[in-house]
């Protein structure tokens, strides 16, 4: 008897498809990035590279990921080990509000903190009379990275830690430890692999975000233009080499962030195998 | 070191008039060296008792004493306890050495051994459990009885004044279980550790235990040796919640219980409407019926388990048919078989109706 699907013809059709589909959307454009960039020469590609408006980017870029990974880091544990180990009044609502980031559009976060810190936003006034400017620079893109990107690690750990349950924590506790050996002795070990893939994760959408950062950056060509921003310029610059030389910057860094991600699975998978 | 509970109580969720309490105020003093069960069905309070004494959970009032320290307002990880999980709760990523060094290695550095010392503790502990050749390997490969084994040396670690333990044997097939149990109970002597454990199994209970704290919704129902809570009962529950139970209800006048074709002398009950309770091995068989006992019945299952046989017996004046154990000697005298007929002698009858629980010894059978 053969099963639904199992016929020779079918099989080879529908992973046919797929395969060509994976090829046309996902494959195709990642080529042709590349293609692009390096459509005069690796000797444009160079000059592109290491033209100062997009090293100041590359940095740019860098710091923000630099600030943005460790808040959410820190924050999304202490958000999940508060949904998960406590229970509260709020809780519920809680664990609904982390997915606001998600839910709303990048724009819109960006431009409600344009409303908040703005020159003439709500806090925004009292910030001016310190001298302080949040809104235009580097502080307005860290702040607006880290709403859009801190469910991610709060995301990855609460189902985690809701189906490991607290047992080797109390264990932990009657043997007398702190409270924080037992997070770095025991709990930490348990998410690890989690934690590191809410931080990829993170990482990947940091150095990626364009919608919020737009709104809060003002395109400041050298001082607040972040990588994604960069490559909108030059595009807008016609300067398309320009453009898909800083994407391909882009693109490798999410290739690599894939790698890892295969790594940590390969891993993860491996220990499954051991034990 | 000795335990005295005094008006521990606990509320779950909001108070007030009419909410079911988790724990009604419980007093339980427990000697030095003592083994103590706490036996209930699920619900009964014997868990949320268990962390309380640990300091797991918080009661709402009363005082807990491990000697003369009143440890009520101590933290868990300063009252000196050592606690068993009903899971194991083994670290799953430490090896088993790691799993029963956690203790010692988490102690701040000026109380903290060497390394050296360490290990020869940790050795030493597992020798004790008989897993000196698993130290590297982790709670992954190895079996529950042998994962339980590690949780006990774990908790033993630290030398601590009171050892708990919830549910120890309830992940683990039977067979595993009776040897641990056996284990446990000499370790015990050895070692003379205090130690109070949680069960729902009352055979459990009756074996390990030094004495047994009985409680149902709560409260505590009887607080006994074994011995005297099987055999003396304090109320219904306790004699029902301990073993297999037959029912037998009818009227009595003169000394003579009659229900339908029955009759039973049951010398020294008042003249009215009884209902006596017996185990199953209080009951004989035989192919007559004697001078005090006519119960005719008739077997209808036959199942043999082990070192008895147990049968289940019907009759018209029965509501609900009683079980039986007989050994497999009478069983082949006999010669019983589903649907023979013969008459049931009672050795033992248990009387809750009245205000003080009442046991009559009847005469043995000729």
């Amino acid at each position: 008897m053969v099963r639904i699907g199992d016929a020779p013809g079918v099989r080879r059709t529908l992973i046919g498809i797929a395969l060509a589909l994976t090829a046309l959307f996902l494959l195709l454009p990642l080529v042709a990035i590349f293609a692009q960039a390096l459509a005069s020469g690796l000797d444009v590609y160079w000059q592109n590279l290491s033209d100062d408006y997009t090293l100041a980017a590359i940095g740019l870029t860098l710091l923000v990921t630099l600030l943005t990974v460790p808040v959410n880091l820190v924050f999304g544990v202490f958000l999940a080990w508060l949904v998960t180990r406590f229970s509260f009044p709020g809780r519920r609502l809680l664990q609904t509000l982390i997915d606001i980031p998600f839910a709303v559009s990048p724009v819109v976060a960006g431009l409600v903190y344009l409303l908040l810190y703005g020159r003439n936003g709500w806090l925004g006034g009292w910030l001016d009379a310190y001298d302080i400017q949040i809104m235009f620079a580097w502080p307005g893109i860290v702040l607006a990275t880290i709403f859009v990107t801190c469910p991610f690690v709060a995301r990855e750990l609460i189902p985690l830690m809701q189906s490991q349950g607290a047992r080797e924590e109390e264990a932990a506790v009657t043997l007398g430890a702190s409270g924080w050996t037992i997070f770095r002795r025991v709990t930490l070990p348990k998410i690890r692999h989690a934690l590191l893939y809410g931080v990829i994760l993170t990482n990947a959408r940091a150095v990626g975000e364009f919608g919020a950062v737009s709104v809060v950056a003002g395109a400041i060509r050298g001082q607040t233009n972040t990588l994604p921003l960069q490559v909108e310029q030059l595009y807008q610059d016609y300067n398309t080499v320009g453009a898909f030389t800083s994407a391909s910057l882009l693109a490798m860094l999410a290739l690599l962030t894939l790698a890892a991600k295969a790594v940590l699975e390969w891993r993860a998978a491996r220990r499954e195998i051991a034990t | 070191m000795s335990i005295r509970i005094a008006g521990i109580d606990k509320t779950y969720g909001p108070k007030g008039p009419g909410h079911t309490r988790a724990l009604e105020p419980i007093d339980l003093d427990i000697a030095n060296g003592e083994l103590v069960g706490l036996l209930g069905p699920s619900g009964s309070g014997k868990t949320t008792l268990l962390r309380i004494v640990a300091g797991l959970e918080q009661a709402d009032g009363g005082t807990i004493h491990f000697g003369e320290r009143d440890v009520t307002q101590v933290h868990v990880r300063d009252r000196r306890i050592g606690f068993v999980f009903q899971h194991y709760a083994l670290f799953r990523h430490m090896s088993v050495f790691d799993n029963v060094a956690f203790g010692l290695n988490a102690l701040p550095r000026r109380d903290r051994p060497s390394s050296a010392q360490i290990r020869s503790r940790v050795m030493q502990l597992l020798e004790m459990v008989r897993l000196t050749d698993f130290a590297s390997r982790y709670p992954a490969q190895l079996s529950g009885g042998q994962q339980q084994r590690v949780s006990l040396a774990r908790a033993l670690a630290l030398k601590p004044d009171v050892l708990l333990l919830d549910e120890p044997f309830g992940a683990l097939d039977a067979k595993v279980r009776q040897e641990l149990r056996r284990w446990l109970r000499h370790l015990h002597g050895e070692l003379g550790f205090t130690s109070l454990f949680v069960t729902h199994d009352q055979e459990e209970a009756l074996e390990l235990s030094d004495r047994v704290v009985v409680m149902s919704n709560g409260r505590v129902e009887q607080i006994a040796t074994p011995d005297t809570l099987y055999r003396r009962p304090g109320n219904r529950f306790v004699f029902e919640f301990l073993g297999e139970v037959n029912r037998l209800e009818g009227d009595v006048s003169h000394g003579v219980l009659t229900c339908g074709a029955a009759r039973l002398a049951v010398p020294g009950l008042d003249d009215g409407r009884h209902e006596l309770l017996l185990r199953p091995h209080e009951i004989r068989l035989s192919e007559r019926p004697s001078a005090g006992a006519h119960l005719p019945v008739s077997v209808s299952a036959v199942v043999p388990v082990g070192a008895e046989v147990r049968l289940e017996l019907e009759a018209d004046w029965l509501g609900e048919p009683w079980q039986a154990s007989v050994g497999h000697a009478e069983f082949d005298r006999l010669d019983v078989s589903r649907g023979r007929r013969l008459y049931a002698v009672v050795s033992q009858l248990h009387r809750f109706d009245a205000a003080k629980p009442q046991t009559l010894t009847l005469e043995p059978a000729v």
